[in-house]
């Protein structure tokens, strides 16, 4: 028999808030396997392309930051590398905010199969940097830092003395978590081979970040094109060939140390002088811009007709290719498996308490969140009886 | 390949192009006619390889414009593919998404936003608009008024 599974899960951040906001999907299930997976977003759609050719140049970079409170450093960059483009200038950067969302989402990873631990440590973990965050920006999230032409603010006196000691206490901790996570035994049993994209699936569905380098696809915006100083500074780009839910959070978290070698060396190479180029006009012209966030590439397109608005403006965010993916991950896996396989490719997760199952003859709710939580939990009790 | 091959493979299609610019390195700004619209994309997808990162329509008021992205990331160009719908009344182009199946998303996007036909299109749903959203009302295009209603 067939039940129609219906889960409204949240969605995030672009223009369409695949991340922050609601997001449905059906799941087709046949006993406990999903055997197709449909997914409705738009439930909060804010029209920030449209909104977008109705503001002045500069002000965009603020409306772009908020289409996602974690990616707002890269949506603006990808913004305004297009429109420098069109005008013919340069800006500097920040690579902080890939830091506190990696550990975010170890955070979360962990809460939804049962790891409260881990989700209390690395949440813990996240907060000096969103400190950090703050002193630089005055803001915590939505830093609203990136401007046409260059920064808005330079950098305190005397930050680089204040976050080295911030930095080297992350690393620690996050390599103590690293460990305790890839050498648990309960974890290779319950994340290995959960929910695989598998790499000609991952090119097909064109999948970017930390989804396609789990799956053998080494690509990296900051690498392949480099925008602002990530040609300047010494890092990798880490990949893993399987594809699984594991493969996804090894990624993130050597990423993670990857970022705080960026930030550390950045800041010791940072050069002298101003940080922002006044910009008198905007001419007619067409540029693209794209940036590395945390969960992948954010691409921008911008069209200008030579006025003080954009004649077009496109923003696409990570999640808006790796959502479709699910398609290719889900099928075929367990119920219990399917929260943290939604989970890897990393959407938001604050709005998830309002899943439910539905029987479509009925209409009753037959699971809801709960249930489905318990389901993943147990199975990871399971497992830890087990070993 | 590097980019000058990248530039030599991308002649080879030349026939089916109107255009070719290429304003700095890593950005590249192809054009063409939307019949042709599925044989170059096709080409850039199967043949270059290059990721697919998005689509852009544009109402340009006479005719449409689909600008399809994709990015080559060997070397980190941006390939360009502007395809022109001169039929401003029933735009209509095939759709790309059989051969890249993440386009499948954007193409339904555009549908919804823009009015374009995406022909063989594997799921034509729609994605942004709710589904009691009016026929015929694109809030993408440019002579649409949210308060022409009132």
């Amino acid at each position: 028999m067939k039940k129609k599974i219906k889960l409204p899960v949240l969605a995030a951040g672009p223009v369409h808030p695949l991340q922050e906001e609601m997001e449905f999907y059906q799941l087709y299930v046949d006993g406990e396997t999903v055997v197709d997976i449909d997914v409705r977003l738009s439930y909060n759609h804010r029209g920030i392309e449209r909104i977008s050719e109705t503001l002045q140049f500069d002000q965009v970079p603020f409306l772009v930051s908020r289409i996602c409170g974690i990616c707002s450093a890269s949506h603006p960059l990808a913004y305004v590398q297009a429109v420098e483009e069109i005008a013919g200038v340069t800006p500097p950067e920040r690579a902080l905010e890939r830091i506190h969302s990696h550990i975010l989402w170890v955070g979360l990873a962990g809460h939804f199969i049962g790891y409260e631990t881990v989700f209390m440590w690395a949440w813990k973990y996240r907060e000096p940097v969103l400190d950090i965050l703050e002193k630089i920006t005055g803001n915590r999230n939505n830093y609203g830092n990136v401007k046409v032409g260059g920064c808005r603010e330079d950098l305190p006196e005397g930050i680089e003395e204040e976050i080295t000691p911030i930095l080297d206490n992350i690393e620690k901790k996050m390599d103590m978590l690293t460990k305790a996570v890839l050498d648990d035994p309960i974890l290779h049993a319950r994340l290995k081979g959960v929910g695989v994209l598998k790499k000609e699936d991952a090119v097909k569905y064109a999948v970017t970040g930390p989804t396609a380098r789990a799956s053998g696809i080494p690509i990296d915006v900051r690498r392949d094109d480099p925008y602002a100083a990530y040609d300047r500074v010494d890092w990798n780009v880490c990949v893993q060939e399987e594809g699984d839910v594991f493969a996804k959070a090894v990624v993130r978290l050597l990423e993670t140390f990857e970022s705080i070698k960026i930030v550390r060396e950045a800041l010791h190479k940072l050069p002298k002088g101003p940080v922002s180029v006044d910009i008198k006009e905007i001419p007619a012209g067409e540029a693209v811009g794209h940036a590395e966030a945390p969960r992948g590439e954010t691409f921008h397109y911008v069209r200008s007709e030579g006025g003080n608005t954009p004649a077009r403006h496109k923003a696409r965010a990570p999640s808006y290719v790796n959502v479709p993916s699910f398609k290719a991950s889900c099928i075929g896996e367990k119920l219990s498996d399917v929260l943290i396989t939604l989970a890897a490719v990393d959407p938001c997760y604050s709005c998830t308490e309002r899943m439910g199952v539905v029987d479509p003859h009925s209409g009753e709710i037959t699971l809801g969140f709960d249930q489905l939580l318990q389901m993943s939990r147990e199975k990871t009790e399971k497992l830890r009886k087990g070993l | 390949m590097d980019s000058h091959e990248l530039v030599e493979k991308l002649n080879t299609i030349k026939a089916q192009l109107t255009g070719f610019e290429q304003p700095h390195d890593n950005r590249i700004y192809l054009s063409c006619e939307s019949e042709n619209s599925l044989p170059v994309n096709k080409f850039l997808f199967e043949e270059v390889r290059a990721r697919f990162v998005i689509a852009t329509a544009i109402d340009c008021e006479q005719y449409f414009e689909i600008l399809y992205h994709y990015s080559y990331d060997q070397t980190g160009c941006i390939i360009n593919l502007k395809c022109f719908i001169r039929d401003h009344e029933h735009p209509q182009v095939e759709s790309i998404a059989p051969v890249v199946t993440g386009a499948e998303w954007i193409e339904r996007e555009m549908h919804d936003l823009e009015g374009i036909e995406f022909n063989n299109h594997p799921c034509m749903e729609r994605l942004i608009l709710a589904d009691d959203w009016p026929e015929g009302e694109y809030p993408l295009r440019k002579d649409w008024n949210n308060e022409k209603e009132n």
